[in-house]
Protein backbone atom coordinates (compact mmCIF):
# COMPACT_ATOMS: atom_id res chain seq x y z
CA UNK A 1 0.00 0.00 0.00
CA UNK A 2 0.88 3.77 -1.23
CA UNK A 3 1.71 6.13 1.88
CA UNK A 4 -1.64 7.72 3.24
CA UNK A 5 -2.00 11.27 2.01
CA UNK A 6 -1.44 13.57 5.20
CA UNK A 7 -4.12 15.56 6.35
CA UNK A 8 -2.28 18.86 8.09
CA UNK A 9 -3.54 21.49 10.70
CA UNK A 10 -1.82 24.53 10.59
CA UNK A 11 -1.63 26.44 14.25
CA UNK A 12 -0.34 29.91 12.97
CA UNK A 13 0.69 31.30 16.76
CA UNK A 14 1.32 34.74 17.80
CA UNK A 15 2.32 35.07 21.60
CA UNK A 16 0.95 31.59 22.16
CA UNK A 17 -2.57 32.21 20.61
CA UNK A 18 -3.33 30.35 17.41
CA UNK A 19 -4.23 33.40 14.91
CA UNK A 20 -5.40 33.09 11.32
CA UNK A 21 -4.97 35.30 8.44
CA UNK A 22 -6.95 35.81 4.99
CA UNK A 23 -4.22 36.74 2.56
CA UNK A 24 -1.34 36.72 5.37
CA UNK A 25 -3.36 40.04 6.91
CA UNK A 26 -5.84 40.98 9.02
CA UNK A 27 -5.07 38.54 11.86
CA UNK A 28 -8.15 37.37 13.79
CA UNK A 29 -7.53 35.03 16.98
CA UNK A 30 -8.69 31.41 16.72
CA UNK A 31 -7.43 29.99 20.15
CA UNK A 32 -5.30 28.15 22.32
CA UNK A 33 -2.72 26.37 20.41
CA UNK A 34 -1.77 23.39 22.90
CA UNK A 35 -5.99 23.07 23.19
CA UNK A 36 -6.19 22.85 19.51
CA UNK A 37 -2.97 20.68 18.91
CA UNK A 38 -4.23 18.41 21.43
CA UNK A 39 -7.82 18.30 19.81
CA UNK A 40 -6.37 17.79 16.41
CA UNK A 41 -4.41 14.81 17.60
CA UNK A 42 -7.55 13.28 19.18
CA UNK A 43 -9.55 13.98 15.67
CA UNK A 44 -6.95 11.75 14.03
CA UNK A 45 -5.15 14.53 12.00
CA UNK A 46 -1.79 13.22 10.44
CA UNK A 47 0.66 16.10 11.60
CA UNK A 48 0.70 19.61 12.91
CA UNK A 49 2.38 22.35 11.80
CA UNK A 50 3.22 24.69 14.14
CA UNK A 51 4.37 28.49 12.63
CA UNK A 52 5.51 31.51 14.90
CA UNK A 53 4.12 33.81 11.70
CA UNK A 54 5.70 37.23 13.14
CA UNK A 55 8.79 35.60 14.36
CA UNK A 56 11.17 36.86 11.36
CA UNK A 57 9.52 39.77 11.02
CA UNK A 58 9.95 40.93 14.64
CA UNK A 59 13.28 39.59 14.76
CA UNK A 60 12.17 37.14 17.94
CA UNK A 61 13.02 33.72 17.88
CA UNK A 62 9.88 30.95 18.27
CA UNK A 63 8.40 30.49 21.59
CA UNK A 64 10.55 27.52 22.55
CA UNK A 65 8.22 26.90 25.57
CA UNK A 66 4.59 26.89 23.74
CA UNK A 67 6.68 23.74 21.74
CA UNK A 68 7.46 22.13 24.96
CA UNK A 69 3.86 22.47 25.90
CA UNK A 70 3.04 21.37 22.22
CA UNK A 71 5.06 18.25 22.38
CA UNK A 72 3.91 17.26 25.82
CA UNK A 73 0.15 17.18 24.96
CA UNK A 74 -0.22 15.22 21.10
CA UNK A 75 0.94 12.06 20.12
CA UNK A 76 1.73 12.80 16.54
CA UNK A 77 4.76 14.62 15.09
CA UNK A 78 4.35 18.32 14.37
CA UNK A 79 6.38 21.01 12.51
CA UNK A 80 7.93 24.24 13.74
CA UNK A 81 8.84 27.43 11.82
CA UNK A 82 9.52 30.58 12.36
CA UNK A 83 12.39 32.57 13.08
CA UNK A 84 14.65 29.78 12.39
CA UNK A 85 18.25 30.98 11.44
CA UNK A 86 20.99 29.16 12.45
CA UNK A 87 21.55 24.98 13.17
CA UNK A 88 21.69 25.85 16.77
CA UNK A 89 17.90 27.76 16.48
CA UNK A 90 17.32 24.25 15.33
CA UNK A 91 19.13 22.28 17.54
CA UNK A 92 16.97 24.56 20.76
CA UNK A 93 13.37 23.66 19.06
CA UNK A 94 14.32 19.80 18.35
CA UNK A 95 15.70 19.81 21.67
CA UNK A 96 12.34 21.50 23.12
CA UNK A 97 10.09 18.81 21.12
CA UNK A 98 9.82 19.25 17.41
CA UNK A 99 9.73 16.91 15.17
CA UNK A 100 10.79 18.51 12.04
CA UNK A 101 11.69 22.52 11.56
CA UNK A 102 10.70 24.20 8.64
CA UNK A 103 12.76 27.26 7.17
CA UNK A 104 12.24 30.14 4.61
CA UNK A 105 13.27 33.31 4.72
CA UNK A 106 16.79 32.36 6.26
CA UNK A 107 17.16 29.86 3.28
CA UNK A 108 16.59 32.10 1.29
CA UNK A 109 18.92 34.34 2.49
CA UNK A 110 21.69 31.88 3.06
CA UNK A 111 20.85 28.88 0.95
CA UNK A 112 24.16 26.88 2.55
CA UNK A 113 21.77 26.86 5.58
CA UNK A 114 19.75 23.54 4.53
CA UNK A 115 22.99 21.92 4.21
CA UNK A 116 23.84 22.64 7.47
CA UNK A 117 20.66 21.92 9.00
CA UNK A 118 20.17 18.25 7.17
CA UNK A 119 24.02 17.17 7.13
CA UNK A 120 23.17 17.54 11.35
CA UNK A 121 20.07 16.57 11.70
CA UNK A 122 19.00 14.77 8.45
CA UNK A 123 16.94 15.73 5.41
CA UNK A 124 14.28 14.18 6.95
CA UNK A 125 13.66 17.21 9.79
CA UNK A 126 14.64 19.98 7.30
CA UNK A 127 11.28 21.35 5.69
CA UNK A 128 11.41 24.13 3.31
CA UNK A 129 8.28 26.46 3.17
CA UNK A 130 7.80 28.41 0.57
CA UNK A 131 5.39 31.26 0.48
CA UNK A 132 5.02 31.86 -3.52
CA UNK A 133 2.90 34.35 -5.64
CA UNK A 134 1.82 33.90 -9.81
CA UNK A 135 2.23 37.16 -11.04
CA UNK A 136 3.26 37.77 -14.87
CA UNK A 137 3.12 34.02 -15.63
CA UNK A 138 5.09 33.20 -12.83
CA UNK A 139 5.11 32.18 -9.42
CA UNK A 140 7.77 34.37 -7.38
CA UNK A 141 9.23 33.58 -4.14
CA UNK A 142 7.67 36.01 -1.59
CA UNK A 143 9.68 36.63 2.60
CA UNK A 144 8.46 37.26 5.80
CA UNK A 145 5.41 35.68 5.83
CA UNK A 146 4.47 37.06 2.29
CA UNK A 147 5.03 40.96 2.90
CA UNK A 148 8.43 41.44 1.27
CA UNK A 149 8.51 40.28 -3.09
CA UNK A 150 11.81 38.90 -4.43
CA UNK A 151 12.65 38.35 -7.88
CA UNK A 152 13.36 34.15 -7.33
CA UNK A 153 11.71 32.37 -9.35
CA UNK A 154 10.24 30.01 -6.51
CA UNK A 155 10.16 26.72 -9.25
CA UNK A 156 13.65 26.87 -9.65
CA UNK A 157 14.24 28.04 -5.70
CA UNK A 158 12.47 24.94 -4.99
CA UNK A 159 14.82 22.63 -7.06
CA UNK A 160 17.80 24.33 -6.02
CA UNK A 161 16.33 23.85 -2.10
CA UNK A 162 15.84 19.79 -2.76
CA UNK A 163 19.48 20.02 -4.18
CA UNK A 164 20.65 21.40 -0.97
CA UNK A 165 18.99 18.93 1.36
CA UNK A 166 15.47 20.20 1.93
CA UNK A 167 13.47 16.65 2.89
CA UNK A 168 10.12 18.35 2.46
CA UNK A 169 8.53 21.01 0.48
CA UNK A 170 5.43 23.10 2.55
CA UNK A 171 4.20 25.31 -0.55
CA UNK A 172 1.76 28.20 0.33
CA UNK A 173 0.12 29.54 -2.99
CA UNK A 174 -0.32 33.37 -1.85
CA UNK A 175 -3.13 33.61 -4.63
CA UNK A 176 -4.97 31.03 -2.84
CA UNK A 177 -4.47 31.48 0.54
CA UNK A 178 -7.38 32.66 2.46
CA UNK A 179 -9.98 32.70 -0.15
CA UNK A 180 -11.27 29.43 0.21
CA UNK A 181 -11.53 28.59 -3.52
CA UNK A 182 -9.45 25.31 -3.57
CA UNK A 183 -5.88 24.95 -3.52
CA UNK A 184 -3.26 25.73 -6.54
CA UNK A 185 -3.58 22.35 -7.92
CA UNK A 186 -1.63 23.14 -11.29
CA UNK A 187 1.56 24.73 -9.16
CA UNK A 188 1.40 21.61 -7.40
CA UNK A 189 1.15 19.65 -10.87
CA UNK A 190 4.03 20.94 -11.86
CA UNK A 191 6.27 20.94 -8.64
CA UNK A 192 5.23 17.03 -8.03
CA UNK A 193 6.55 16.51 -11.79
CA UNK A 194 10.37 17.36 -10.56
CA UNK A 195 10.57 17.18 -6.65
CA UNK A 196 11.75 13.79 -4.92
CA UNK A 197 10.69 15.17 -1.80
CA UNK A 198 7.38 15.48 0.02
CA UNK A 199 4.99 18.15 -1.00
CA UNK A 200 2.47 19.65 1.22
CA UNK A 201 0.15 22.10 -0.66
CA UNK A 202 -0.91 25.03 1.28
CA UNK A 203 -3.36 28.20 0.98
CA UNK A 204 -7.01 27.74 -0.30
CA UNK A 205 -9.24 24.96 1.09
CA UNK A 206 -12.65 25.93 1.62
CA UNK A 207 -14.48 22.11 1.07
CA UNK A 208 -13.63 18.68 1.54
CA UNK A 209 -13.69 18.16 -2.56
CA UNK A 210 -10.93 21.05 -2.77
CA UNK A 211 -8.67 18.31 -0.72
CA UNK A 212 -9.66 15.78 -2.69
CA UNK A 213 -8.61 17.89 -5.87
CA UNK A 214 -5.32 18.37 -4.77
CA UNK A 215 -4.53 14.83 -3.93
CA UNK A 216 -5.35 14.36 -7.11
CA UNK A 217 -2.68 16.71 -8.66
CA UNK A 218 -0.18 14.47 -6.41
CA UNK A 219 0.19 16.83 -3.13
CA UNK A 220 1.24 14.03 -0.70
CA UNK A 221 -0.19 16.93 2.29
CA UNK A 222 -2.56 19.34 2.20
CA UNK A 223 -2.78 22.10 5.00
CA UNK A 224 -5.16 23.91 5.97
CA UNK A 225 -6.28 26.44 9.17
CA UNK A 226 -9.06 28.67 9.55
CA UNK A 227 -11.47 25.63 8.26
CA UNK A 228 -10.59 23.61 11.28
CA UNK A 229 -9.97 26.22 13.83
CA UNK A 230 -13.33 27.40 13.16
CA UNK A 231 -14.97 23.73 12.70
CA UNK A 232 -16.02 24.33 9.19
CA UNK A 233 -14.84 20.72 8.24
CA UNK A 234 -14.01 17.78 10.75
CA UNK A 235 -11.33 16.06 10.32
CA UNK A 236 -12.85 12.58 10.49
CA UNK A 237 -15.67 13.46 7.89
CA UNK A 238 -12.98 14.62 5.79
CA UNK A 239 -11.16 11.23 5.66
CA UNK A 240 -14.62 9.51 5.00
CA UNK A 241 -15.07 11.37 2.35
CA UNK A 242 -11.63 11.01 1.12
CA UNK A 243 -11.70 7.35 1.17
CA UNK A 244 -15.01 6.57 -0.06
CA UNK A 245 -13.09 8.50 -3.31
CA UNK A 246 -9.98 5.81 -3.51
CA UNK A 247 -7.72 7.99 -1.64
CA UNK A 248 -5.46 6.11 0.71
CA UNK A 249 -5.91 8.10 4.16
CA UNK A 250 -5.12 6.97 7.56
CA UNK A 251 -8.72 6.55 8.98
CA UNK B 1 11.39 0.29 36.99
CA UNK B 2 14.10 2.69 35.94
CA UNK B 3 13.91 3.42 32.65
CA UNK B 4 17.44 5.88 31.02
CA UNK B 5 16.75 7.12 27.42
CA UNK B 6 20.10 7.75 25.91
CA UNK B 7 20.76 11.18 24.91
CA UNK B 8 22.83 11.82 22.26
CA UNK B 9 23.78 14.90 19.64
CA UNK B 10 20.89 13.81 17.21
CA UNK B 11 17.20 15.06 17.70
CA UNK B 12 14.84 14.46 19.25
CA UNK B 13 15.19 12.88 22.82
CA UNK B 14 12.17 14.62 24.47
CA UNK B 15 9.52 13.71 22.44
CA UNK B 16 10.16 10.10 23.88
CA UNK B 17 10.24 11.04 27.53
CA UNK B 18 6.88 13.01 27.01
CA UNK B 19 5.10 9.70 24.90
CA UNK B 20 6.57 7.62 28.02
CA UNK B 21 5.08 10.03 30.31
CA UNK B 22 1.73 10.38 29.13
CA UNK B 23 1.73 6.79 29.90
CA UNK B 24 2.13 7.36 33.82
CA UNK B 25 6.23 6.32 33.31
CA UNK B 26 8.52 8.71 34.05
CA UNK B 27 12.47 7.93 32.31
CA UNK B 28 15.74 9.91 32.86
CA UNK B 29 17.48 11.15 29.81
CA UNK B 30 21.37 10.76 30.37
CA UNK B 31 24.67 10.42 28.36
CA UNK B 32 25.94 9.01 31.59
CA UNK B 33 27.17 5.38 30.99
CA UNK B 34 26.62 4.69 35.22
CA UNK B 35 22.99 5.97 34.89
CA UNK B 36 22.82 4.01 31.69
CA UNK B 37 23.86 0.89 32.88
CA UNK B 38 22.14 1.19 36.00
CA UNK B 39 18.56 1.43 33.84
CA UNK B 40 15.86 -1.59 34.17
CA UNK B 41 15.07 -0.61 30.47
CA UNK B 42 16.78 1.78 27.90
CA UNK B 43 15.22 3.71 24.91
CA UNK B 44 17.86 4.91 22.20
CA UNK B 45 15.76 7.11 19.68
CA UNK B 46 17.00 9.49 17.62
CA UNK B 47 16.08 11.80 14.18
CA UNK B 48 19.28 12.52 12.48
CA UNK B 49 22.24 11.83 10.28
CA UNK B 50 23.90 8.50 11.28
CA UNK B 51 27.74 9.61 10.93
CA UNK B 52 27.48 12.76 13.54
CA UNK B 53 25.49 10.07 16.16
CA UNK B 54 28.17 7.55 16.18
CA UNK B 55 31.16 10.29 16.43
CA UNK B 56 29.07 11.70 19.07
CA UNK B 57 28.37 8.13 20.97
CA UNK B 58 32.31 6.56 20.29
CA UNK B 59 33.66 9.96 21.89
CA UNK B 60 31.57 9.20 25.07
CA UNK B 61 32.34 5.08 24.66
CA UNK B 62 28.44 4.81 24.40
CA UNK B 63 28.71 2.35 21.61
CA UNK B 64 30.63 -0.30 23.21
CA UNK B 65 27.93 0.46 26.05
CA UNK B 66 25.30 0.05 24.53
CA UNK B 67 26.56 -3.39 22.58
CA UNK B 68 27.38 -5.05 25.86
CA UNK B 69 24.20 -3.57 27.27
CA UNK B 70 21.77 -6.93 29.30
CA UNK B 71 18.87 -4.98 29.82
CA UNK B 72 15.85 -4.42 27.39
CA UNK B 73 16.47 -1.90 25.21
CA UNK B 74 14.65 0.05 22.38
CA UNK B 75 16.09 1.86 19.46
CA UNK B 76 14.19 3.76 17.62
CA UNK B 77 14.22 4.96 14.23
CA UNK B 78 17.87 6.24 13.55
CA UNK B 79 18.42 4.67 17.27
CA UNK B 80 17.47 1.26 15.19
CA UNK B 81 19.86 1.99 12.35
CA UNK B 82 22.84 2.60 14.64
CA UNK B 83 21.85 -0.78 16.00
CA UNK B 84 22.90 -2.67 12.59
CA UNK B 85 26.43 -2.97 11.57
CA UNK B 86 26.92 -0.48 8.76
CA UNK B 87 25.18 2.70 7.26
CA UNK B 88 25.03 3.76 3.79
CA UNK B 89 24.20 7.06 5.33
CA UNK B 90 28.00 9.30 5.59
CA UNK B 91 29.51 5.58 5.03
CA UNK B 92 28.95 4.87 8.59
CA UNK B 93 30.40 2.06 11.07
CA UNK B 94 27.70 1.32 13.16
CA UNK B 95 27.24 -0.47 16.93
CA UNK B 96 26.80 -4.15 14.96
CA UNK B 97 24.42 -5.65 17.88
CA UNK B 98 22.24 -6.62 14.39
CA UNK B 99 24.73 -7.66 11.26
CA UNK B 100 22.15 -6.19 8.92
CA UNK B 101 23.32 -3.34 6.96
CA UNK B 102 21.34 0.13 6.43
CA UNK B 103 20.43 1.21 2.94
CA UNK B 104 18.92 4.18 1.48
CA UNK B 105 15.68 3.80 -0.57
CA UNK B 106 16.24 4.00 -4.26
CA UNK B 107 14.00 4.02 -7.28
CA UNK B 108 11.16 6.12 -7.87
CA UNK B 109 9.83 7.05 -4.75
CA UNK B 110 9.66 9.82 -2.45
CA UNK B 111 12.75 10.22 0.20
CA UNK B 112 12.48 10.25 2.96
CA UNK B 113 9.42 8.52 3.51
CA UNK B 114 7.54 10.51 5.53
CA UNK B 115 4.07 9.67 6.91
CA UNK B 116 2.08 6.70 7.73
CA UNK B 117 2.48 3.55 6.75
CA UNK B 118 1.13 0.10 7.81
CA UNK B 119 2.76 -2.59 9.62
CA UNK B 120 1.99 -6.32 9.22
CA UNK B 121 3.59 -9.89 10.01
CA UNK B 122 3.96 -9.31 13.03
CA UNK B 123 6.19 -11.07 15.18
CA UNK B 124 6.97 -10.43 18.99
CA UNK B 125 5.74 -9.11 22.07
CA UNK B 126 6.06 -5.66 21.64
CA UNK B 127 3.56 -6.27 19.11
CA UNK B 128 1.04 -7.42 21.82
CA UNK B 129 -3.21 -7.07 20.97
CA UNK B 130 -2.24 -5.31 18.34
CA UNK B 131 -4.05 -5.94 14.84
CA UNK B 132 -1.92 -6.12 11.70
CA UNK B 133 -1.54 -3.50 8.96
CA UNK B 134 -2.01 -0.69 11.87
CA UNK B 135 -0.73 2.88 10.90
CA UNK B 136 2.31 4.03 12.34
CA UNK B 137 4.44 7.30 11.85
CA UNK B 138 7.48 6.75 9.60
CA UNK B 139 10.42 9.51 8.68
CA UNK B 140 13.50 7.99 7.37
CA UNK B 141 15.57 7.81 3.97
CA UNK B 142 17.26 4.63 4.88
CA UNK B 143 15.93 0.89 6.05
CA UNK B 144 16.87 -1.99 7.52
CA UNK B 145 16.73 -5.04 5.19
CA UNK B 146 14.63 -7.76 5.68
CA UNK B 147 16.43 -11.01 7.88
CA UNK B 148 15.39 -13.65 10.21
CA UNK B 149 15.51 -10.81 12.80
CA UNK B 150 12.61 -9.11 11.08
CA UNK B 151 9.33 -8.28 13.97
CA UNK B 152 7.31 -6.36 11.86
CA UNK B 153 7.24 -5.49 7.88
CA UNK B 154 6.31 -2.66 6.33
CA UNK B 155 6.59 -1.88 2.52
CA UNK B 156 7.76 1.36 0.50
CA UNK B 157 8.53 -0.13 -2.85
CA UNK B 158 10.47 -2.67 -1.00
CA UNK B 159 9.53 -4.82 1.97
CA UNK B 160 11.92 -3.84 4.79
CA UNK B 161 11.89 -4.04 8.43
CA UNK B 162 9.49 -2.05 10.21
CA UNK B 163 11.08 -3.71 13.41
CA UNK B 164 14.09 -6.10 14.63
CA UNK B 165 14.61 -8.63 17.95
CA UNK B 166 17.32 -9.78 18.69
CA UNK B 167 18.09 -11.27 22.28
CA UNK B 168 17.26 -8.07 24.90
CA UNK B 169 17.73 -5.71 22.09
CA UNK B 170 14.20 -4.36 20.53
CA UNK B 171 13.96 -1.46 17.30
CA UNK B 172 11.52 -0.25 15.59
CA UNK B 173 11.84 2.23 11.99
CA UNK B 174 8.61 4.52 12.88
CA UNK B 175 8.34 6.79 16.10
CA UNK B 176 6.03 4.89 18.41
CA UNK B 177 5.84 8.06 20.65
CA UNK B 178 4.49 10.35 17.88
CA UNK B 179 1.95 7.01 16.36
CA UNK B 180 -1.01 7.79 18.01
CA UNK B 181 -2.89 5.16 20.07
CA UNK B 182 -0.95 2.63 18.02
CA UNK B 183 2.09 3.81 19.04
CA UNK B 184 1.43 4.38 22.99
CA UNK B 185 -0.20 0.49 22.80
CA UNK B 186 4.00 -0.64 21.18
CA UNK B 187 5.50 1.76 24.52
CA UNK B 188 3.27 0.46 26.84
CA UNK B 189 4.11 -3.27 25.46
CA UNK B 190 7.90 -2.48 25.81
CA UNK B 191 7.36 -0.83 29.60
CA UNK B 192 5.38 -4.21 30.21
CA UNK B 193 8.10 -6.54 28.91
Amino acid sequence: MPLTKRIIPCLDVKDGRTVKGVNFVNIRDAGDAVELAAFYAEQGADELVFLDITATNEKRKTLVDLVTKVAAAINIPFTVGGGISSVEDVSVLLNAGADKISINTAAIKRPELITEIAKQFGVQCTVLAVDAKFENDNWFVYLNGGRVATSMNAIEWMKQAIDLGAGEILLTSINHDGTKQGFANELIKEVESFSCVPVIASGGAGNMQHFADVFEAGADAALAASLFHYKEIAIPDLKMFLKDRNINVRV
Amino acid sequence: MKIVIIKYNAGNVCSVEFGLQRLGANAIVSDDVEEILSADKIIFPGVGAAGFAMDYLRERKLDEVIKNCKQLFLGICLGMQLLCKYSEENNTQCIGVFDECVKKFEGDIKVPQMGWNNIYDLRQSLFKDLNENEFVYFVHSYYVEKSNHTAATANYSLEYSAAIQKDNFYAVQFHPEKSGKTGERILKNFIEL
